[in-house]
């Protein structure tokens, strides 16, 4: 019952957000110079395509009325006409939107892979020598572009050791992870070092935690104190982390399907830029925008599931 | 060999414990020893930084985590520096317990109370789990809490301050240990619930016969609630004895300064007394007495040598080169 | 350890991190960067521009270093005067967003009411977006180059310094002298810059240290994406990209500029980590 009310006041939350992510979009487009609709309609159209976007638009129109009628149209999941596909935007967002989805997940799990058992070797071996390769190691990778490890991958153990294949997706699942596995470890090398120091600190700090020095006090075996006094609050600074790093993960993943060439939503983004095709670059980033929202809800809802603190709020 | 030796039941003898920081070593404790006998319950008193509470997390295994732990804690014959981590669960919570200050971070928030309970009976008894679950039950109500059947199933965060404490002392003494150890158990409390804890704790104490070393900063409660007393300052022991001897004629200028602090021995409208200026840092200790540059008694050789800890009369240790000799403490 | 009390003797702290090696190094690699950046004719062996059609993708050699590119241009030079560029970059991408987060912060944190609300939903709607798809989408309407770059970061960024100040200063007002200050009637213009400003300042600071390492990467990221410096000019995201084809045969055109990268990258991380410990409230 309460987590039911937690749930809805959160999405009710959402709402001015989101708004406000809608009148940010909204005046992206506005800042170019000149008329929009020739802008949006791109070079090739014909004076009718320009004045079909005018009347969508409402370009005669008062901004406010402008915006209402462009929040109306989006609500409805009308996002416009891509030059670049000559197709309904939401169609071809549709199309791309699952790799991307899948990308994404792949550099989740592997970060967390990555990140997850090395803090937890770095923080119970604080101040020695392998905290102190882990930290340094990372530390490294931190100040490594996505653009350049994904290059380094890509020549080394596609192009010259063949270990991997150099572009594409795959059909299947299995494919896909096999395909998918360059881009993703890309990313996750890099969230991973940002993930990897604050989890790295936040186990410590549950380490040193009262509780955890009650429960050895008690004399718990060590097993019970790590897996049930540690675990569990580490798990929840986990989550927190990766949702705060969801943006970050994303901004990657655009990079990472550049390099590797594979066709998701931030390879498409690229090319709608250089097309200048404004209607999908609008619903592209919207996009993104609803799913980093979805998942610092996800992260929110995980939280509360995991923290009894936070189920009575 | 008198009485009470027999009766001893821990005995700390030459603690060291050195933590590091910034690679240079900070004494955290130095030389520290002292016995507490079956039934009895010694208070450790100081200001904050003194090493009251490293001496408690010293004896439980706790420092050295974090540092180095030297000279002798015996207990049952046994020598619990030198003892092995598996070895020393078998006493921390069975034969040892200890509660802390903060019941608001001492118990873990993502647990029942029922677990907590729990896993403290399933790690030093072989009762089954229903027996377990009786036995949280009955300490629960042994500690004072309402309805404590249907509370087990309830979180740390749904409990007040005093209730929660008196959580974690159901806790600490659910296997039934001989010494307990409690970190200024009252101060994160209101002031009206310090009395019930206090109580509730003495009261166990006595009827579980337990020794009880009862850190604290406040010598009206010790003056209420202890036998014997020890006085701690920069990490040293620097007056010991018991208490009515120590608080009718204090020996040491510290201590002296503590009693004056005592707001209740005080006429109305006499200004608050507090020991003038600051305990040193643990990484740059005076070369002769710690406490020599807040002393108004320091003479010549308290800047040059280290007074040690000697008897003056019976049972009374005082380090100090020019103790005070018939001062009464509360005179402001 | 609560009972223990460790007071660093005060006047060691910057003796102290002149001891922590990372910091050191991170200062010595900025240093030197700097040198590079602001003199790079001093350093470059070639002209960075300087055409030879007979000497193209030559391997590394005693005469090139870092091999010659497709054009013939020394590798080496061309690395070395991108610092001027990239240097550039971690300041101009950072300061503007520096100056405005810092204010915005500071206003809205010390008046609070309807600015602050409204701030909030601001701060809530722009972390919404990837960093990096918002940079992009606004370069996407200003058109790419280096400075619709900054505007675009710019834009983008005060956000996250002004949400840091403003917590700042919010905890800053609790203490007894910003209380002081309003009860002497000292007007809210000298109480928050005056004032609350430069105690709250530090943690953003040490921030903007991170996110100067972070606005390199950045910027070459969209140089190397074509949304940022445009070639022929000389920046290590678009040489990266310059030499993404040829990995396999000519390597080194891609691998130098990223090892630049990583370097000043690094350099930045550890300067900020060091300036963390050295500016972190201790005690």
């Amino acid at each position: 019952m309460s987590s039911l009310f937690y749930i809805l006041k959160r999405f009710l939350m959402m709402i001015p957000t989101f708004f406000l992510v809608m009148i940010i979009i909204f005046l992206l487009v506005r800042l170019l110079p000149g008329d929009p609709a020739i802008a949006m309609a791109g070079d090739r159209a014909s004076d009718a395509d320009i004045q079909a976007i005018r009347e969508r638009l409402g370009l005669t129109e008062p901004m406010l009325v402008q915006f209402w009628l462009f929040l109306t149209n989006t609500v409805q999941g009308d996002l416009g006409r891509s030059i670049l596909m000559r197709t309904d935007v939401i169609d071809v967002i549709a199309d791309r939107l699952p790799i991307t989805v899948f990308l994404t997940v792949y550099s989740v799990a592997l970060s967390l892979l990555i990140a997850g058992p090395l803090a937890f070797v770095a923080a119970l071996n604080r101040g020695r020598w392998p905290d102190a390769v882990i930290r340094t190691v990372f530390q490294i990778g931190l100040s490594m572009p996505v653009f350049y490890i994904g290059l380094v991958l890509l020549t080394f153990l596609a192009a010259q050791l063949r270990l991997f294949p150099v572009g594409g997706y795959g059909d299947t699942f299995g494919d896909r992870l096999y395909h998918l596995f360059l881009p993703s470890i890309t990313v996750a090398l890099y969230t991973s070092a940002i993930i990897m120091r604050n989890l790295r600190s936040a186990i410590i700090e549950v380490l040193d935690a009262e509780y955890v020095q009650f429960a050895r006090a008690k004399g718990l075996p060590p097993r019970l104190i790590l897996g049930r006094h540690v675990l569990r609050n580490a798990l929840i600074s986990t989550v927190t982390l990766l949702g705060l790093s969801i943006g970050n993960l994303m901004s990657g993943t655009l990079v990472t399907e550049t390099v590797f060439a594979v066709p998701g939503m931030g390879r498409l983004m690229l090319e709608a830029i250089f097309a200048r095709d404004y209607p999908l670059i609008q619903g592209l980033t919207l996009t993104f925008a609803v799913l980093v929202s979805f998942v610092f809800l996800m992260t929110d809802l995980f939280q509360s599931r995991l923290d009894p603190r936070m189920r009575l709020q | 060999m008198t009485m009470e030796d027999q009766k001893t039941i821990l005995e700390v003898d030459g603690l060291n414990t050195t933590f590091h920081r910034n690679g240079r070593p900070l004494p955290a404790l130095r030389d520290v020893s002292f016995s507490v006998a079956r039934g009895e319950v010694l208070g450790l008193v100081g200001e904050s930084g003194s090493g009251k509470s490293v001496t408690l997390r010293s004896i439980m295994g706790l420092a050295r985590r974090y540092g180095e732990v030297t000279g002798q804690i015996r207990w049952k014959g046994s020598d619990l520096v030198t003892m092995s981590d598996r070895a020393l669960r078998h006493i921390q919570g069975r034969e040892i317990a200890m509660i802390f200050q903060e019941p608001m971070t001492s118990l873990n928030p993502l647990l029942t109370v029922g677990l907590q309970l729990e896993e403290t009976l399933s790690a030093h008894t072989d009762l089954p789990r229903k027996a377990r679950r009786d036995r949280a039950v009955e300490m629960l109500d042994l500690v004072g809490i309402p309805s404590a059947a249907q509370r087990l199933k309830d979180y740390p965060h749904q409990f007040s301050g005093g209730m929660r404490q008196r959580v974690m002392i159901a806790i600490a003494l659910a296997a039934n240990p001989k010494l307990l150890l409690a970190d200024e158990p009252t101060t994160a409390l209101d002031v009206t619930i310090q009395a019930q804890i206090l109580d509730l704790i003495l009261r166990l104490a006595q009827d579980m016969d337990m020794g009880v070393l009862l850190v604290t900063h406040d010598l009206g409660v010790v003056a209420q609630t202890c036998d014997n007393l020890a006085v701690m300052y920069a990490g040293r022991i620097v007056e010991q004895g018991p208490v009515r001897d120590v608080l009718r004629a204090p020996g040491h200028p510290y201590t002296v300064g503590l009693m004056r602090s005592v707001p209740e021995n005080l006429p109305p409208r006499t200004p608050l007394y507090s020991v003038p200026g600051v305990p040193p840092s643990l990484d740059a200790l005076p070369t002769g007495c710690a406490f020599a540059p807040r002393c108004s008694s320091c003479i010549e050789p308290c800047l040059q040598d280290r007074p040690a800890l000697t008897l003056i009369t019976d049972r009374r240790h005082v380090a100090c080169f020019n103790p005070i000799t018939n001062a009464k403490g509360n005179v402001a | 350890m609560s009972d223990a009390v460790f007071t660093p003797s005060p006047p060691s702290r910057i003796r102290l991190a002149l001891r922590k090696p990372g910091f050191v190094a991170g200062l010595l690699i900025i240093g030197f960067s700097l040198m590079l950046a602001l003199f790079p004719g001093g350093f470059a062996p070639y002209d960075p521009n300087a055409i030879d059609y007979l000497a193209v993708r030559q391997p590394p050699s005693w005469a090139h270093p870092f091999g010659t590119d497709l054009l013939g241009r020394d590798s080496l030079s061309r690395v070395i005067w991108a610092y001027q560029v990239n240097m550039q970059m971690a300041v101009l991408a950072t300061v503007f967003a520096l100056v405005i987060g810092v204010v915005v912060g500071a206003l809205v944190g010390y008046y609070r009411g309807i600015a602050d609300l409204i701030f909030g939903r601001v701060v809530d709607a722009v972390i919404t977006f990837p960093f990096l798809v918002l940079v992009i989408a606004v370069v996407a309407v200003l058109g790419p180059g280096l400075v619709n770059m900054y505007i675009a970061i710019t834009l983008v960024g005060w956000v996250y310094y002004a949400r840091l100040m403003r917590a700042e200063v919010i905890a800053q007002m609790g203490n007894d002298y910003a209380a002081a200050g309003i009860v002497m009637g000292y007007s809210d213009r000298r109480i928050i810059f005056r004032h609350l400003l430069p105690n709250a300042i530090t943690p953003v600071i040490v921030y903007w240290m991170t996110d100067m390492a972070l606005a390199i990467l950045l910027g070459s990221s969209l140089g190397y994406l074509g949304l940022g410096a445009q070639p022929p000019q000389s920046e290590w995201g678009v040489l990266i990209a310059e030499g993404r084809n040829f990995i396999s045969t000519a390597w080194w055109l891609s691998l130098m500029p990223g090892i630049a990268i990583v370097l000043t990258g690094l350099g930045f991380s550890l300067l900020g980590d060091g300036l963390a410990d050295l500016l972190r409230p201790r005690g």
